[in-house]
């Protein structure tokens, strides 16, 4: 074997190097991307988003749905499982859609008289993912008849 | 962009490629916690309740029927809507279970025994419709809060028990009772002795009504655990907060009573009409009495596709709180035209009515069946949501069902 075919095996194994490390760049830029997209255009930017069943639609990665607690996945969750499901099940709270000051009304209400403790600096976090993932949307004054399995009706 | 989200989220990627299964939520499981399914009993079989009932919350239970299960002339314990505020009672000593009777008004407390009401005083029976005041909550805009319920929160079972007028006659109350709350065995959420979950109750008035008991049998059966066993208050007609589970003390206050839920928005609607959405100072809201008039197509169930030329039978339930339902109609396109149904006189005063009708559906298509009750003073449901309130009580908007003619 020759100097020659050496400097090529070298040369080969250092090329080989470089398009894995591009490659594992060019993925976490593009996962990076990816989310950062999600963020600007998310819970934050379009309300619509935190619909639960169209979030579990959308990216089950970025708005699955915590199979222990039954809550949006989002940032804030623990915060909320920690202060929110010792009293009643989460399921109290992920039936009801609010905007921020009705989610801090219902937390004062709580307080004065069911015996919840004061938040601390959780509240602004535990208040922010409600607003988010639990927002109310536009029902009208009467929604469409959901027709969940036609059948045949024998008579 | 969030890093600890994007940290987490790659770190989840690569310990799902590592398990080989999909771990998501592995990251947000707190240490020593189960999988509800696993902590939880079947709610179904606890509450020997059909696996077509919707659970609308664990903790504290909170079920409701559909409108297809709701078909009984008197509703069986499994189609029965579950309602709690709190924990249900955990250990009921029947042998020792006593009823105190108290508050401002009695002219000397008094107790009783399971034993003593039951063999001391006549027994009556009554079939009582229970709605709860946030049945069809989930329809308001802007949302109100609470327990999402649909259709399902409404019941007409029999009840036996003893009149609650008997008794306060029996424990002498005096001239300045205004009203009688209740209490009960039930623990508060927060596990808390001191705190009660509910404790409501009714004026004076309805409490010396013939049909409001203190019962102790449902369907001719001891009333089962989740409904109140061994003694629940049933006022018929009102909201069914009104009609407390496992009672053990009554109060004959000189007051309006002021138990849990008995103030703020609680079981109250604004004394005056208000805008949707509009923010209602406490002052301005008035306890809510009777349940408005209200009806549900019971059969078919909504999606049924019929042959043409074919007459489609429909039946229901109307009943309209304090009142009587003096008519019943429905409408195949969306209220342009109504036709009557034929209509039953109740089994006894606050009992749902039974109604039923043949329709003719003129040709192929979708349509929508709409029910509409008239009570005895002529107001009707409306087609639309009623008054929008901070809690989403009373809507006694039009039930509706699909049918498509094949
Ligand atoms: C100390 C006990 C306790 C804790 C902790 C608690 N709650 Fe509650 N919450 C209650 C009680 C009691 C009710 C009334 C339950 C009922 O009537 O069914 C309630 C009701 C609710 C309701 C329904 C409101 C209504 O008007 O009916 C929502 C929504 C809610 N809680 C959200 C939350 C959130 C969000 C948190 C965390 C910040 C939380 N809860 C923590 C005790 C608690």
């Amino acid at each position: 074997m020759g100097n020659a075919h050496k400097t090529y095996r070298k040369r080969a194994r250092r090329l080989y190097r470089i398009l894995i490390v591009v490659s594992v760049l060019a993925l976490i830029t593009a996962i990076g991307a990816f989310y950062f997209y999600e963020d600007g255009n998310g819970p934050k930017g379009n309300p619509e988003y935190s619909d639960p069943l169209e979030a579990r639609e959308v990216g089950q990665m970025e708005k699955s749905i915590d199979s222990v607690s039954g809550f949006i996945q989002a940032p804030g969750l623990q915060e909320t499982i920690t202060n929110c499901t010792t009293c009643h099940s989460a399921q109290l709270v992920t039936q009801n859609r609010m905007t921020k000051e009705g989610w801090l009304s219902t937390i004062r209400w709580m307080q004065k008289t069911q015996n919840l403790w004061d938040l601390g600096e959780n509240e602004p976090i535990i208040l922010e993912y409600l607003a988010t993932n639990y927002a109310p949307e536009e029902k009208g004054r009467r929604e469409n008849l959901e027709v969940v399995e036609w059948y045949v009706l024998e008579e | 962009m969030n890093r600890r989200k994007f940290v987490k989220k790659t770190t989840l990627v690569a310990m799902t490629g590592i398990v080989g299964c999909d771990i998501v939520f592995g990251s947000v499981m707190p240490e020593g916690y189960q999988p509800l399914s696993l902590q939880d009993p079947d709610p179904f079989k606890l509450f020997d309740k059909d696996r077509e009932m919707v659970v609308l919350n664990d903790k504290p239970w909170n079920m409701e029927a559909q409108a297809h299960l709701l078909d009984d002339k008197i509703t069986p314990s499994k189609y029965m809507f579950i309602r709690n505020n709190g924990l249900i009672p955990e250990d009921i000593d029947v042998e020792n279970w006593v009823l105190t009777v108290d508050g401002e008004s009695v002219k000397q407390n008094k107790s009783y025994s399971l034993q003593d009401l039951k063999s001391k005083f006549r027994h009556h029976t009554y079939q009582l419709t229970l709605e709860c005041g946030g049945n069809g909550r989930s329809e308001f805009n802007p949302p109100a809060k609470g327990n999402q319920w649909t259709i399902g929160a409404v019941s007409s079972a029999e009840w036996t028990g003893v009149r609650l007028k008997d008794i306060l006659e029996d424990v002498g109350i005096k001239d300045d009772a205004v009203y009688l709350g209740y209490h009960a065995a039930d623990l508060h959420l927060s596990r808390n002795p001191e705190k009660e979950p509910i404790s409501r109750g009714v004026p004076i008035a309805k409490a010396m009504q013939d049909e409001t008991l203190l019962a102790f049998t449902m369907n001719g059966e001891d009333i089962p655990l989740v409904h109140g066993h061994p003694l629940r208050l049933v006022a018929g007609g009102w909201p069914a907060s009104a009609s407390g589970k496992w009672i053990n003390r009554l109060s004959i206050r000189n007051i309006v009573h002021n138990g849990a839920k008995m103030g703020g928005s609680s079981y109250r609607i604004p004394c005056d009409p208000v805008a949707p959405g509009e923010k209602v100072p406490d002052e301005d809201m008035c306890i809510i009495e009777s349940m408005p008039v209200k009806s549900l197509i019971t059969y078919p169930k909504s999606g049924a596709m019929v042959s043409e030329g074919k007459k489609l039978n429909i039946r229901g339930h109307a009943w309209a709180g304090e009142l009587e339902v003096k008519k019943m109609e429905y409408s195949i396109d969306f209220g342009s035209t109504w036709k009557t149904c034929i209509l039953e006189k109740p089994t006894n005063r606050l009992a749902w009515q039974h109604f039923s009708v043949n329709i003719d559906l003129p040709k192929k298509g979708y349509y929508e069946i709409w029910a509409r009750a008239t009570d005895s003073k002529g107001v009707s449901q409306p087609m639309l949501l009623p008054g929008w309130n901070p809690k989403g009580y009373l809507n006694n908007a039009c039930h509706r069902i699909a049918v498509k003619v094949v």
